[in-house]
């Protein structure tokens, strides 16, 4: 199967066009991984549903910084308000997890929309320095606004209710599992369908040369806003999921180092291209579950160098050294 | 009144302190972002290991405090122009977001080597005999060793300006930001002008770090704590500029201090909110070029 997917890709020029946005069979490879997941470590439950809200939390990131080419290092921000507009929906409001989603995504997203308006006037070093500032004035906010937020003790005490009125949290984290994933599959969808539409084609050509966008008249500023805004509020939906999976929300969900790792898990994995957010995410959270857990100390010192020897040696990530592989394999049937 | 005074001019004297130890760390990142447009997160880690190095020399061998500082400064040059010419220098055509991870990776092998060598605690600082207690000015008495440090500050930066404004190697400095490629044609060698501006930057860097190592303590996690801080001072300031930095830090460094005194149920709220307000009226800073 897998050399029948080489192939489909030769052909003439004008068949793979048609074909681009067909979906090919790997593309359900992670799927059936995840479900077989499920089935194979019924003990890393909890583990899983971080994995796989973070893939979504690395989509989005994707959006934003793979597709859009802006680069955020203040994303955390839109995660977290997603975390604590969900965690709070569920204390005051109710329990019911479906509406806390939409909850999370449309304040994020107003979040996303408003700050995107400001802040992408500006480029380079101004707009970093930006979306970090964003951040930090919605850290300083959840951590002195104490009646509101907790301050540092966070959220406690969220209790959800079943979803559908059916499917009920359990302490093993059977439900969670499946909530997170059908939660990313819809996501995913969305994504997909966002990055191959025109839309999205537009968005990879702000990203490669911003100065011909504007010559053929393309709405620049509102396409990388609408973009940004749809990223956050896709990263509000993580935050949520991850407020109502683990009852609680604290303030490291807007933490710097949370905005530092998700962008280095997209860059391990591969950016501009959805399935770097998936590969990245997997090998960071697995690696990080078992080494870190044997030597914490070391750990960062161990992303650090991956993170430089990926931007001297391998700037396209995993999947760009498969993609390489293939090439190479490819080369020498011919 | 009067405790309004007094509550003023300490705010104006520690946030002065403050802002000296800001800008000569941060000055050296301006320029070499100016000059090569590397977007250098990880400038924090020479501070940080000027520090190290200074405090262990105090600590541990009992060398004097001047001679420590001045072996950090040299030291971290040193350093610098290794990891220059290795690494850094292979990045200078890449894109932003290359560098910015680059210098993330750095930040983070430096936590993880940092607390490996040095442990988890903050370092002490032990402020030579002669700098303790405080000096009386007849209407107020200050801390010596924060007066030490400002008047020390002081000289660096007067140092730095005429060496800039005076010297040969100073004109091609700014020559070469101005515009790296008429520099390069009238037969500047930039590169070896980088690694050397690189160097003075990270020295200056060490010996910043080390001298405010009671303002901002000397913890592994430096490099990331303190981030957002030289960079305020570098973009607000405005990139490649000398002056422009000063500005911004002694802005920072007063606004800061005043902020933690007069409000500190807001924490850094109003900094970080001014910050972003400087920066969409002057997205290239105060003093950038447009």
């Amino acid at each position: 199967m897998i050399f029948k997917w080489f192939n489909a890709e030769q052909g003439s020029a004008v068949e793979r066009f048609a074909k681009r946005d067909r979906l090919n069979p790997l593309e359900l490879l992670p799927w059936i991984l995840a479900i077989a997941a499920y089935y194979v470590f019924p003990s890393y439950l909890p583990l899983g549903s971080q994995i796989l809200l973070t893939i979504l939390f690395a989509i989005s990131l994707d959006l934003a910084l793979g597709y859009a080419g802006i680069i955020t290092l203040g994303h955390a921000a839109f995660f977290g308000v997603g975390a604590y507009s969900a965690g709070l929906y569920a204390l005051h409001v109710t329990g019911e997890p479906l509406s806390g989603l939409v909850v999370a995504a449309i304040a994020a997203g107003i979040l996303g929309l408003l700050s995107g308006l400001v802040i992408l006037r500006t480029t380079g070093l101004t707009l970093i320095m930006l979306t970090l500032a964003v951040l930090l004035i919605v850290q300083e906010f959840a951590n002195r606004a104490r009646p509101i937020t907790g301050g540092a003790d966070g959220l406690n005490g969220i209790a959800m209710l079943p979803i559908f009125g059916v499917f009920r949290f359990d302490l093993f984290g059977h439900t969670a599992y499946w909530y997170c994933l059908s939660v990313l599959f819809v996501m995913w969808i969305f994504g997909l369908l966002l990055v191959r539409s025109p839309f999205g084609r537009s968005l990879t050509g702000v990203r490669e040369n911003i100065t011909r966008m504007h010559s053929i008249g393309a709405p620049v500023r509102r396409r990388l806003v609408t973009i940004y805004t749809i990223s956050a509020a896709m990263a509000g939906v993580a935050g949520a999921l991850l407020a109502q999976t683990s009852q609680f929300v604290g303030l490291a969900t807007l933490g710097f180092e949370r905005s530092g790792e998700i962008v280095i898990m997209l860059v391990l994995g591969g950016i501009g291209r959805i399935y770097g957010a998936i590969v990245g995410v997997v090998i960071f959270m697995i690696a990080q579950d078992s080494f870190a857990r044997a030597n914490p100390a070391f750990w960062s010192f161990w992303v650090g160098l991956l993170l430089v020897l990926i931007v001297l040696f391998a700037r396209g990530g995993a999947l760009g050294i498969a993609d390489n592989l293939v090439a190479l394999l490819r080369g020498r049937k011919k | 009144m009067d405790a309004f005074l007094s509550a003023f001019v300490s705010i104006l004297f520690h946030g002065l302190a403050y802002a000296m130890i800001l800008y000569v760390i941060s000055v050296g990142l301006s320029v070499t972002m100016g000059l090569m447009g590397f977007v250098n997160l990880a400038h924090g880690v020479f501070a940080m290991l000027g520090g190290y190095v200074m405090t262990t020399l105090m600590n541990r061998y009992g060398i004097p405090f001047g001679f420590a500082l001045l072996a950090a400064f040299i030291a971290v040059a040193l350093f610098s122009i290794v990891l220059e010419r290795l690494l850094y220098s292979r990045l200078y055509r890449a894109g932003e977001l290359e560098q910015v991870l680059f210098s993330i990776g750095i930040i983070f092998m430096s936590v993880a080597l940092v607390r490996y060598t040095w442990g988890a605690l903050p370092q002490r600082m032990v402020v030579p005999e002669m700098l303790r207690g405080s000096l009386d000015f007849g209407f107020r008495s200050f801390p010596t060793y924060r007066t030490f440090l400002i008047i020390v500050s002081f000289g660096v930066i007067a140092a730095l300006w005429l060496g800039i404004e005076r010297t040969n190697f100073g004109a091609q400095v700014r020559a070469a930001v101005d515009n790296r490629r008429m520099a390069e044609s009238l037969g500047i060698n930039t590169s070896k002008l980088f690694t050397l501006t690189f160097a003075l930057g990270s020295g200056l860097a060490a010996f910043g770090g080390g001298m405010g190592a009671d303002i901002l303590a000397i913890n592994p996690q430096y490099a990331q704590d303190y981030l957002i801080y030289f960079l305020m001072v570098v973009s607000v300031g405005g990139l490649g500029s000398i002056r422009g930095p000063f500005v911004a830090a002694l802005l920072l460094g007063i606004g800061d201090t005043a902020c933690r005194y007069l409000v500190p149920e807001f924490g850094a709220f109003f900094l970080f909110a001014a910050m972003m307000g400087i920066l969409l009226w002057r997205p290239m800073g105060l003093f950038g070029k447009a």
